[in-house]
């Protein structure tokens, strides 16, 4: 319990914007939690939170034990983080910039340079170490800013949106890092609005909205409660979803929606493949040129989709 | 790191003040690194040093006599000092919009060796533009006639007047949302305080209300106080106003108090600017 992150009733407002909300969350100890949500849901102003740089309105949060208030400079001792921006000096090397900010975590000045030139050949900047960072790369940033973070061996990190902003070649860098991190049992927050990042490294997953937790889960589990298996149907024409609408409602599908961008409409199968022939019959009968039929597991997008669709009803009660 | 021998660990002063240190190297590992800076740091004070002696020098007569030359330079000097604060501040607020000062803030260090780091490697760049300016004065005949103590003085007041303006770039920088703000904030109190003063004109030339605001100008002091510590003209017969009957500790007096009000600003500012998100 003692080396986690546990949250409860986070309150932070700015003016009439009320980024969290009474935000509940609980980290344990060598996990990796995935924290997932759209813009402006609150994950920024958590992580802010934790890592002391803001002050909660209201409600408590503890990291390794200590509060983030009251023990703030114990807790920036634990702590390691990387934000949304890749917070290195520009005009100074990748070896100078791990060394300033070991020294500004109070380690020795030899073993500031051991780490250094260890984290140096780990993420893969050997070559480019004595190289002014305004001349890297954008994946080769990120890598830099987490070897910063990971200086002073924190016990836990927090990675702000580790990939915004980043082309696939430098998330894949940054993912195959993360990777590592994982494998070694670091406990660690991850933002994300990437799904499928959350999907391949997260132990558990928190989604939250509003400022608030609306789901919490391992992966698999949060795909479940989005119920069973999804139907995909692909339509050539855009005169066909309608009738591609009412042909699923009548085979008994509940909630179908189309999306015309995709030209394709979705609905859960309830007793999945089984309710194919049905389907089938119906689309026909209702005369849908289809283009294209699948039925898949719920991805998370899904999940996210239905999760943050169902707080908005209820928030609209 | 925290499982060190509480006995064995330095004392906090000697780990701030270690702080201190590494934020004033990186400082001035980025001053090296970013030599256009520098070169454009010096680039206006010489021009304006041209410009001055040999375009308006003709034209003003000095109150007092002596060549123009000898009077402005020094006024060039003041002016590029103050400017450098606004420099200061602008690269304060990039620091601030890239995350790089919330970094710091999540660190377990004195976050005050933050703003005194910056500081003491801007009074380095002060040494450094002083130094070139001075060579620049002397190739257009800016001579000091005392001797070396008193030069070093006046060199001294210059010195003692950039650190404060520093401050006040500091607490500028930390106070506005963005870069650009931070440079047209510091052009609306630099270019009055440089202008409004005994700097470029001699203050008899001005109504006399305005005589009375350039009287009280710290720039107006700092100035007649390195003047009359090189022995260059002051550019006025009689001073009659206070703090130009003693420019030298008018001089001192408002740099130690902009300092005094300008670092604990600069803190607040630094600590509030955290809670803005």
């Amino acid at each position: 319990m003692n080396g986690g992150i546990q949250a409860e009733g986070l309150v932070k407002q700015y003016g009439s914007v009320r980024a969290l909300d009474g935000l509940d969350l609980h980290a344990p100890e060598g996990q990796v939690l995935g924290l997932l949500g759209p813009n402006g849901a609150g994950k920024s102003t958590l992580v802010r939170i934790l890592a002391t740089l803001l002050r909660p309105d209201s409600g408590h949060a503890r990291v390794c034990g200590f509060d983030v208030v009251r023990e703030a400079q114990a807790v920036r001792r634990v702590v390691g983080l990387a934000g949304q921006y890749a917070a290195v000096d520009e005009y100074l090397t990748a070896r100078e910039n791990l060394n300033i900010f070991g020294l500004l975590a109070r380690m020795g000045p030899a073993a500031a340079r051991a780490r250094g030139e260890e984290l140096i050949e780990r993420f893969d900047l050997t070559r480019a170490a004595d190289r002014p960072v305004r001349t890297y790369s954008g994946g080769m940033r990120r890598r830099l800013d987490l070897g910063v973070a990971l200086m002073a061996h924190p016990r836990v990190l927090f990675l702000d949106e580790p990939t915004t902003g980043l082309d696939p070649r430098g998330r894949a860098e940054v993912w195959r890092a993360l990777g590592d991190l994982v494998k070694e049992g670091t406990t660690a927050l991850v933002t994300t609005q990437y799904l499928e990042e959350a999907d391949q490294f997260a132990d558990l997953i928190v989604v939250i909205d509003h400022g608030r937790e609306i789901a919490t889960g391992k992966p698999s589990e949060l795909k479940d409660q989005v119920g069973g298996d999804h139907l995909d149907v692909a339509v050539r024409y855009a005169t066909d979803l309608a009738p591609a609408l009412a042909a699923l409602a009548a085979a008994g599908l509940p909630e179908p929606q189309a999306d015309e961008d995709t030209l394709s409409v979705t609905a859960v199968l309830p007793g999945g493949a089984g309710r194919m022939a049905d389907v089938i019959r119906e689309l026909d009968a209702c005369g849908v040129e289809v283009a294209d039929l699948t039925v898949r597991r719920p991805t998370l997008d899904d999940v996210f989709f239905a999760l943050t669709r169902k707080a908005d009803e209820h928030g609209h009660d | 790191m925290a499982m060190t021998d509480p006995g064995a660990a330095p004392s906090n002063l000697a780990l701030a003040l270690r702080d201190c240190a590494v934020m004033t190297k990186r400082g001035l590992l980025r001053m090296g690194r970013v030599p256009d800076e520098l070169a454009y740091n010096l680039a206006q004070p010489i021009i304006f040093v041209l410009l001055f002696s040999y375009v308006f020098g003709g034209a003003i007569p000095l109150p007092g006599g002596g060549p123009f030359t000898e009077y402005v330079v020094v006024a060039v000097f003041a002016h590029t000092l103050a400017f450098m604060g606004v420099g200061t501040g602008t690269s304060l607020a990039v620091d601030m919009s890239r995350g790089v000062i919330d970094r710091f803030r999540a660190l377990p260090m004195a976050h005050v060796a933050v703003l005194i780091g910056r500081a003491n490697a801007e009074l380095v760049r002060a040494v450094l533009v002083t130094g070139v300016l001075a060579v620049v004065g002397l190739l257009v005949g800016w001579r000091s006639h005392t001797g070396l103590l008193s030069t070093a003085a006046g060199l001294g007041v210059l010195l003692l007047f950039a650190y404060a303006m520093t401050w006040v770039g500091i607490a500028i920088g930390l106070s506005v949302r963005s870069p650009e703000v931070a440079g047209t904030a510091g052009l609306l109190w630099v270019l009055p305080l440089g202008f409004v003063s005994n700097g470029f004109v001699p203050i008899s030339s001005m109504p006399g209300w305005l005589q009375t605001v350039a009287a009280w100008n710290p720039v107006s002091a700092v100035v007649t106080a390195a003047r009359s510590l090189f022995g260059n003209p002051l550019g006025m017969a009689a001073p009659d106003r206070l703090p130009l009957e003693h420019p030298i500790a008018a001089a001192v007096i408002w740099s130690l108090a902009v300092v005094a009000v300008f670092v604990p600003l600069s803190l607040l500012a630094f600590r509030r600017s955290a809670r803005r998100g």
